[in-house]
């Protein structure tokens, strides 16, 4: 990290380092257009240049909130000689919904909804980390037929979201077709969500002690079809993208950080496989029965942008794999626990027994009290370590919910990954980060 | 017996079909028969409502994505389900100087509402603005200190889509509907069904 | 996860190494442990479990922040460390007072909390001493207040029911 002035806390900085700093300017005019003239004296590259009579001007230039190519609200401030970006500051914060804080005044049923706002593409995550805090907390046990439903749906939208980091990484360096191939298959995966719980996205799915319902009659044969017809899709992709010459040249070599930078920066998920780490929290802290399942773990070797794409293809192909075996070996039993006092009974209970409509009246209005207690759980999610933590204090509301998302922390190996290239090659990083601002602004 | 033949008034429409071009250039069609041919063959219209009608079927979009609308958006243009270019909108620009229309896809933070102001006045007239999904049209389920509740504190807009995320037909639908809006011929949903106009509220 | 005994061998040599007073207590809730510590000890007792020779914890899996109003000591962070070799989480935590809400920064041992450690920053309130910019990360730079503390206000806009939309002023009012 280069080392910077102390902070004073209303945005402005005492002290400008030796090279130009962008954020001396106060936080209100950086927020209007970044031009030459508000950033006061233009700042020479190096000693040498300036002696040698040679101007180069190190330009601050603002890759706004609203870009093409950054995925989301995302705002760069670029220090750039020439094309080659010197210093890069993210600043976040635009898509911010205070989600956290609104948690605290719902109840723990109504913070599922919430909570798979955050990273909007992986959303089943999200109330997957979530219901496993909870669960937690309440010692709570899901049964195995619920747990092997939520294997599913987490795995179809693991594939959903890569095919849509696919689709848009393509887009921003030049393989336009891609974007239509990859949101094809992601229809697919869609209906496969709308017939199962309604909705597309943010489907309110996963519950705390299992799934919403049972699967309808006709999922497991237009799952089938979609595991049958994904390999051969796949195979489409790679032939496109792989060994294309200018796909090569973009991404081969770029953005390489090392082993030891993305641990110490707390990276997750495929861009610390792409390192050369094997570490998943499926194999390596099974949740949710994962242990049932044989997949393999795609790592890459050198870290560059090249094995950071490589890695998410082969991931899609093992997350159909662990599809197919969990249709495969679907056990029968409840889709959710049987402790009324925490799950919503079933709807023809209510005609005739008293303590059901009591129960369901109870969760419905005020919801499930969870015992005093702190839990922290961690999911892999499409990007990292998704983690969840959350603080019981008795009521039927939580105290405090925070979600450790990955695309937060990963955001900091940006600045490692794209610092001393080119800007078509900052672009190109972006691209395999894969952030999602939804998740990083929260 | 004579048999007398008159031409009463208008012809018929079956008449004016078979009418055929020859005749009309050999001049041998009678004043109201030419009138209805005209009327029928060719395009006579305002200029208004050409201008409109051209405004309405190639409205390009602005690249606006903010949050898990815009994934449904984007499902719009590049899922070959729904496909917005066959409505017209081609091209999604990422100039707002080129855009006509911005979707608001997505949580307006109060961050980023001086920034959507500004993009929506550097778009050129004439513009409208989509507020898709329920945190765009009022805060949706975000009632706290980080949005701005509703986009229409601050922009002019024209058509709401409700849904969290909305589908995207339900988006397409919305975009149909600003295209009828722009014709001149604004669909009042069910106070054109019920004949209540007049009851809409105007802020 | 270090099961209850593991905890209480790491909190007896966090105490040997740093100081009897810096651990205050030991927590095990089915299978998750967290240790609390003071405030100015944390630096210290990070960089020990980093290094220790037994039992490193060297991934920083999250820091973040908590407030537990109305309980005394009111504000908290959290620290999640990963071992990877051992496939252990070990939780610490340490409650500070809003008047006294100062904490040895992790930043030069662990570059990864910077982020993290400005959004406590924001949310909170905490200071942490030695990181090198601390600024307001997602709410706008100037603002006042810290939005996740417990007594600041949801804030938003009164929901309008037929019972009170005449008395609530519209917005254009």
């Amino acid at each position: 990290m280069s080392s910077r002035g102390a902070g004073g806390v209303d945005g402005s900085r005492q002290g400008r380092a030796a090279v130009g700093d962008p954020l001396a300017v106060p936080y209100r005019e950086r927020e209007q257009s970044v031009t030459l003239a508000r950033m006061g004296e233009p700042v020479y590259g190096s000693e040498a240049e300036a002696l040698a009579d040679v101007e180069t001007e190190l330009f601050t230039v603002n890759m706004g909130p609203h870009h093409p190519a950054t995925h989301g609200v995302l705002r760069l401030l670029l220090t750039l000689e020439g094309e080659v970006v010197r210093e890069l500051i993210p600043l976040i914060g635009y898509v911010h919904t205070g989600i956290e804080k609104s948690c605290e005044t719902q109840s723990y049923w109504k913070v599922i909804p919430f909570v798979e706002r955050m990273d909007y593409l992986s959303y089943y995550f999200n109330a997957q980390a979530f219901c496993m805090s909870v669960e937690h907390l309440l010692d709570e046990e899901v049964p195995r037929r619920a747990q092997y439903l939520r294997v599913m749906h987490l795995e179809l939208n693991r594939i959903a979201s890569h095919l849509f980091w696919l689709g848009t990484s393509a887009l921003d360096v030049g393989a336009i077709s891609m974007l239509w191939y990859a949101l094809r298959d992601r229809e697919m995966i869609m209906d496969l969500f709308e017939m199962s719980s309604g909705a597309r996205m943010h489907t309110r799915y996963l519950q705390v002690g299992g799934v919403f319902q049972d699967l309808p009659p006709g999922w497991d044969a237009k799952c089938r079809e979609f595991i049958a017809t994904m390999p051969t899709r796949l195979d489409q992709y790679e032939a496109i993208l792989d060994r294309n010459e200018i796909f090569l040249q973009r991404m081969k070599g770029v953005g390489i950080v090392s082993r030891e930078t993305m641990l110490g920066l707390g990276v997750t998920g495929p861009l610390l496989r792409a390192t050369g780490d094997p570490w998943d929290l499926r194999k390596a802290m099974p949740y949710s029965s994962y242990e049932d399942f044989d997949f393999r773990i795609p790592v890459g070797t050198v870290g560059d942008n090249y094995d950071r794409y490589r890695v998410r293809m082969a991931e899609m192909r093992e997350s159909v794999k662990i599809v197919e075996q969990a249709l495969d070996g679907l056990p029968e039993g409840p889709y959710i626990t049987n402790n009324r006092k925490v799950a919503l009974p079933p709807r023809h209970e209510l005609a005739t027994s008293m303590e059901a409509l009591i129960h369901h009246f109870k969760l419905v209005t005020e919801g499930f009290r969870v015992p005093p207690g702190e839990a922290y759980t961690a999911v892999e999610s499409p990007r990292g370590e998704l983690g969840c933590f959350v603080l019981a204090d008795g009521s039927s509301r939580p105290a405090r919910v925070h979600m450790r998302d990955p695309s937060f922390v990963n955001l900091q190996a940006l600045s490692q990954m794209a610092e001393g290239s080119l800007i078509a090659d900052l672009i190109a990083s972006i691209a395999m980060l894969d952030p999602v601002l939804g998740g990083i602004d929260r | 017996m004579d048999l007398k033949r008159a031409k009463v008034g208008a012809p018929s429409k079956q008449r004016i079909g078979r009418l055929s071009a020859q005749q009309m250039l050999r001049g041998e069609l009678s004043d109201p028969e030419l009138e209805a041919y005209v009327e029928q063959r060719l395009l006579t219209t305002t200029l208004e409502k050409a201008q409109n009608w051209a405004r309405a079927n190639a409205v390009w979009p602005a690249t606006f994505g903010l949050a898990c609308c815009a994934i449904e958006m984007i499902s719009v243009v590049g899922s070959p389900r729904v496909d917005a270019a066959r409505f017209g909108a081609e091209v999604f620009r990422a100039s707002p100087r080129q855009a006509d229309l911005l979707i608001l896809s997505g949580r307006v933070s109060v961050k980023m509402a001086p920034v959507i102001r500004r993009i929506y006045d550097q778009m050129l007239e004439p513009k409208w603005v989509i507020a898709m999904g329920a945190c765009a049209s009022s805060a949706g389920m975000f009632n706290n200190y980080a949005l701005v509740q509703g986009a229409d504190k601050f922009l002019p807009i024209d058509v709401y889509v409700p849904g969290c995320p909305p589908r995207p037909e339900a988006l397409m639908y919305g975009i149909i509907k600003l295209q009828k809006q722009i014709q001149g011929e604004p669909d009042l949903g069910w106070r054109e069904r019920y004949r209540a106009e007049g009851t809409e509220e105007v802020a | 996860m270090p099961d209850a005994t593991g905890l209480e061998l790491i909190a007896r040599r966090l105490r040997k190494q740093i100081g009897a007073r810096a651990v205050v207590a030991t927590s095990f809730l089915r299978g998750q442990a967290t240790l609390e510590l003071r405030a100015p000890a944390v630096g210290d007792a990070l960089r020990f479990l980093h290094d220790d020779s037994q039992e490193p914890f060297d991934f920083l899996a999250s820091l973040h922040g908590c407030d537990y109003f109305p309980e005394e000591p009111r504000l908290g962070v959290h620290y999640q460390l990963l071992s990877r070799e051992r496939a252990e989480r070990l939780g610490v935590r340490t409650r500070l007072r809003v008047e006294a809400a100062e904490v040895p920064s992790v930043v030069d041992l662990y570059p990864g909390a910077d982020f993290q450690e400005r959004e406590v920053y924001d949310f909170f309130g905490i200071n942490f001493a030695g990181h090198p910019d601390l600024r307001r990360i997602l709410m706008p730079e100037d603002y006042q207040g810290h939005p996740q503390r417990r007594d600041f206000p949801i804030g938003g806009e009164p929901v309008l029911f037929t019972h009170n939309e005449h008395k609530l002023p519209r917005w254009y009012e």
